[in-house]
């Protein structure tokens, strides 16, 4: 076990596939918070415009004088970018390093427990990266306007998911978001080395009724809104 | 029993293979599945053909030689070693493909043979304690609590066939590795090198060229000798660890 220094027994520990799931793990990790912190600001639509507008621009108040206006949400949005070029490589080097460790296929293969989350991270992956684009083209830049040009946020959003196929992308969006949490939370508590055979069941239930409750949090505003409750 | 076997024969590492079917009439359900292969093989022989190809050494499930994939899952339909299944796991009729192991690390030597040193070699990288052997140590000299003496003893039972790898959609060794690290890691005389253990045997197992783990826990699954998923936790303990440059070894 020839390590010389503990230096570069670190370096070496770094480099391990071990190595990359700690940082989609951590990165991973960041995402939840972060998306449940979204829903948390979404759900201000059922308080009314003035209060869902209002809270809209708290958020770029948020820590002035001390941060200029807008700061806080860009700290976020730099940080969320890092952990996600980090968490899109480390899952890359993943994929390409499986793909590698099995080039012939099995004529026939059945999977003993292996849920549809769990098989599905990789592509579940990609289909959320291509929504995380989309979704910033529409709220963020506001390159893709739907249903006409707003001032007020809820006016937007109001607009946008008054459209049958926003709609569609974002129920779509949103199950590929909670299949992939379900795997994906599970997966995180075991890399970080959380899991015992005892608690295992439970972290998995945990892990199912977080990406429920995102699901249904995610869900509840735009299909309201489609329904006409909100106007 | 009619049975239909669809076995995958292949020449050398070199050869493309193919699946080739065996319909027979006279099976018995009280057959081990290896014993099938084994009247199978003696007709072939007759015939003047080629017999398969498949490892075996023990027949009582304490090798992990024989190793093969049974209808798409590692070893067939129970959580066994092939030797230990039997033709009642399957109906009349049934039809049965049996495939070699499929990873890159574990190349076809022929049919149903894959050359599994590449987990030896992930062994021969950190899975041993540095210490001079001499007389046999006494049972007591090194107190132990039960828990770790459990624990270590579980996953001791490790029998090195490599369904683990087999069954991973990743074709990972994860398990496998797990094992050894929390066999070791749970002893004293393990401690010493602990940190330096998962690092190098980790780094063997990636340049070998299995792949990542993802905790889809088909290994587990299908492993015949009940090591536990939470071993890769252990590991990944042990590793997290191994990060910190405080940590000797
Ligand atoms: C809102 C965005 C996302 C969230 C909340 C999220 C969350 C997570 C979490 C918590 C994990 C578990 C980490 C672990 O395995 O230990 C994970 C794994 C993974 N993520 Fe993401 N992720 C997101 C976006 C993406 C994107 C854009 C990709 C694109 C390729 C991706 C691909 C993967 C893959 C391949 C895994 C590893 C699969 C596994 O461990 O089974 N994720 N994700
Ligand atoms: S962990 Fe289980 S399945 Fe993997 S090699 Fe050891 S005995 Fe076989
Ligand atoms: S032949 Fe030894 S385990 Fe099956």
């Amino acid at each position: 076990m020839a390590t010389t220094t503990a230096a570069a027994r670190v370096r070496k520990a770094r480099r391990t596939s071990v190595g990359l799931k700690l940082a989609m793990a951590i990165t991973g990790g960041l995402f939840v918070l972060y998306v449940l912190a979204h829903m948390y600001g979404n759900l201000k639509v059922f308080s009314g415009q003035e209060a869902f507008d209002g809270y809209a621009h708290h958020l770029r108040e948020l820590g002035e004088p001390l941060l200029p206006y807008s700061g806080f949400l860009w700290v976020m949005r730099i940080g969320l970018v890092v952990a996600l070029v980090v968490h899109v490589w480390a899952a890359v080097s993943l994929w390409r390093r499986a793909n590698h460790a099995r080039s012939t296929r099995y004529v026939k293969f059945r999977p003993v427990q292996a849920t549809w989350s769990s098989r599905t991270m990789r592509w579940g992956g990609v289909a959320l990266l291509l929504f995380v684009i989309f979704h910033l083209l529409q709220f963020t830049t506001m390159t893709i306007q739907v249903g006409g040009s707003f001032d007020s946020p809820y006016d937007r959003v109001v607009a946008a998911f008054s459209t049958w196929y926003i709609l569609a992308i974002y129920v779509l969006s949103m199950l590929a978001l909670g299949m992939h949490l379900r795997h994906g939370i599970w997966s995180a508590v075991q890399t970080l080395g959380w899991s015992t055979r005892r608690r295992e069941p439970a972290i998995k239930r945990t892990a199912l009724v977080i990406a429920l409750i995102i699901v249904v949090g995610f869900l509840v505003p735009p299909i309201a809104i489609f329904l006409g409750v909100l106007e | 029993m009619r049975i239909t076997l669809n076995v995958w024969r292949q020449q050398n590492a070199q050869a493309p293979g193919r699946i080739v079917s065996y319909p027979r009439q006279d099976v018995s359900p009280e057959m081990s599945f290896l014993e099938l292969l084994d009247v199978l093989n003696e007709d072939l022989i007759a015939q003047g053909d080629e017999p398969i190809a498949f490892d075996h050494d023990c027949r009582e499930g304490i090798c992990g030689q024989c190793g093969v994939m049974i209808d798409g899952v590692a070893h067939g339909p129970q959580r066994i070693t092939t030797c230990q299944l039997h033709m009642r796991s399957f109906a009349d009729g049934d039809t049965i493909t049996v495939e070699p192991w499929r990873a890159d690390p574990f190349p076809v030597i022929k049919d149903l043979v894959v050359d599994r040193r590449a987990l030896d070699r992930i062994i021969s990288s950190g899975g041993y304690v540095s210490v001079n052997t001499g007389s046999a140590p006494d049972a007591h000299a090194t107190p132990l609590p039960k828990e770790n003496a459990d624990r270590a003893f579980e996953a001791a039972a490790c029998i090195g066939c490599g369904a683990c790898v087999a069954a991973c959609p990743n074709a990972s060794a994860m398990l496998f590795t797990a094992a050894k690290v929390t066999h070791l890691g749970e002893l004293p005389q393990g401690q010493p090198e602990r940190a330096a253990r998962v690092v190098s045997m980790l780094d063997s197992h990636d340049a070998e060229g299995f792949g990542g783990c993802t905790n889809i826990g088909e290994c587990a699954a299908v492993c015949p000798a009940g090591v536990p998923l939470d071993t890769i936790s252990q590991l990944n303990v042990d590793l997290l660890g191994a990060l910190s440059p405080r940590r000797p070894g």
